[in-house]
């Protein structure tokens, strides 16, 4: 199995270590509810230096990536990091990643750990002569700090003004922060405020103990893949396999405003555009149980007696302290306060259609 | 000395008056689970085999079975796991689930003494 340069970090910490995609990685250090609660009202560090990074230059490396994911790039400027998801002619999903634009034809994609191999051969098969595509996932360690502490802690290693860094941007070639030099993002899968920092691979510890050795005494804790996966769902943010797949378009997972029909050619955007034509398909919503159980992933749900959809995610939200799901289901049953149920074990629990996100920060 | 029994599949069995017994799970079973979030209790005069699933304890991570280890009827549940789940953490051996009046006392032979089950869960591990 893989290890990431914190492989050592997490073993002192005593963490409990899982296959995650190939990778040995932490599903958890104390707990998965202290984790969640600590990034949700303090701060939560975060080893992710699994996910792939992929590098894209050359003259006209924007366009391509233009024609390749569905949000649209072609007006972002350099120390701007784009969502957006990358799909099939069919309009099913390759994946979800980040677009940072590091300059002129000059990018880096930041993938799903799981989808590294799969994203970096779609994108090669895909490019025109004159673009590189290269996998440099080994060279890049990433380490997030989130949390409405993670400013204050993060701000006390490095001269670059963290506030001035706005939502959904970065900044690179930071050359004071321990273990860079690194790029600092302003973006994070937890729904609260927080960084995303990216350095050179064997200098993960060094940023790792800095920022543990000034954020404890501000509550800064270590957060493993659980209380990543129970923050995101909270948060309402797709995890591909589950909320978005080959399966499953970005129009069905609600993420519409992702999808710019009108910034020219890109793979999927016919097929999308008939989905969103036609209206026929089934979309994301949030349920929060009103009835005792735990959703989970795979359980049917149901409109009195009739099985409608599934659950794609759900769970005990630790911070809300309440059972919830996000679910596929047709599009007259998404309207919040909507009385649907899920089954769990044979038996069903009544659950209500919820705005999405079911948290969001104060 | 404790009469407490122990099965492989990490519920314990703890013998009280005549043919009743508590059941619960293991602290290694309720640390490798993590955060227990919700427990689905039997029913009082529900039936069960040895190695039925007679509860399910849900982590935030996933649901697991809990399995009788004897066979027989429940004849009391505890009710303040509904609210409470986490008493399963904090202290697994006093956390009972069910009380169970068996109806094959010998089956409490097939089961591990502790050192046994201390044994079997380093084997494992």
């Amino acid at each position: 199995m893989m290890k990431t340069p914190l492989y050592a970090q997490h073993e002192a910490q005593k963490a409990r270590l899982v296959d995650f995609a190939g990778w040995e990685m932490p599903i958890q250090y104390t707990g998965i509810i202290a984790e969640h609660n600590a990034a949700r009202t303090r701060a939560g560090l975060f080893d992710v230096s699994h996910m792939g990074e992929i590098a894209v230059s050359g003259p006209g490396a924007g366009a391509f990536i233009n024609g390749l994911v569905t949000n649209d790039i072609g007006k972002a400027k350099p120390g701007r990091a784009v969502y957006s998801p990358l799909c099939m002619e069919g309009g099913g999903t390759v994946d979800d990643l980040l677009v940072y634009v590091l300059g002129e034809d000059r990018y880096l994609l930041v993938v799903n750990a799981a989808n590294t191999e799969k994203d970096y051969a779609w994108i090669r098969e895909h490019a025109p002569a004159g673009v590189a595509v290269e996998n440099v996932s080994p060279h890049y360690a990433q380490i997030a700090i989130q949390g409405p502490k993670a400013l204050t802690i993060l701000q006390t290693l490095t001269k670059t003004d963290l506030d001035a860094i706005r939502y959904y941007h970065f900044v690179q070639d930071v050359a004071d922060i321990p273990g860079g030099p690194g790029i600092i993002s302003r973006t994070g899968y937890t729904g609260e405020d927080g960084f995303e920092v990216y350095l050179p691979w064997d200098n993960a510890p060094v940023l790792w103990e800095a920022l543990l050795t000034a954020g404890t005494p501000l509550g800064l804790a270590p957060v493993g893949l659980g209380a990543r996966d129970t923050l995101r769902l909270e948060a309402a943010m797709p995890l591909y396999g589950h909320e978005l797949s080959a399966q499953i378009t970005p129009l069905q997972a609600g993420l519409d405003r992702f999808v710019k029909f009108d910034k020219g050619d890109f793979i999927g955007r016919e097929a999308l555009l008939r989905q969103r034509e036609s209206g026929d398909y089934t979309r994301l919503v949030g349920l929060t149980l009103t009835d005792r159980g735990i959703p989970r992933a795979g359980y049917p749900v149901l409109s009195g007696e009739t099985i409608i959809g599934t659950v794609t995610s759900g769970g005990q939200a630790p911070y809300l302290e309440k059972a919830i799901a996000l679910a596929l289901v047709p599009a007259r049953y998404t309207e919040p306060g909507t009385e649907l149920a899920v089954g769990i074990r044979g038996r069903t629990a009544r659950a209500e259609v919820t705005a999405l996100p079911f948290y969001r920060r104060g | 000395m404790s009469t407490r029994r122990y099965s492989r599949d990490h519920e314990w069995v703890l013998p009280e008056k005549e043919s009743l017994v508590k059941v619960g799970i293991t602290a290694h079973a309720a640390k490798a689970l993590g955060d227990i979030v919700y427990v689905e209790l039997p029913q009082e005069g529900d039936s069960f085999s040895a190695g039925d699933a007679l509860a399910v304890v849900e982590s935030v991570k996933a649901a697991s079975d809990v399995f009788t280890p004897v066979s027989g009827k429940v004849v009391a549940v505890n009710d303040s796991l509904e609210n409470a789940p986490e008493q399963i953490n904090a202290e697994p051996l006093q956390a009972w689930i069910a009380v169970i009046e068996m109806s094959d006392a010998g089956e409490l032979d097939a089961l591990l003494d502790e050192e046994g089950y201390r044994a079997f869960c380093e084997q494992e591990d």
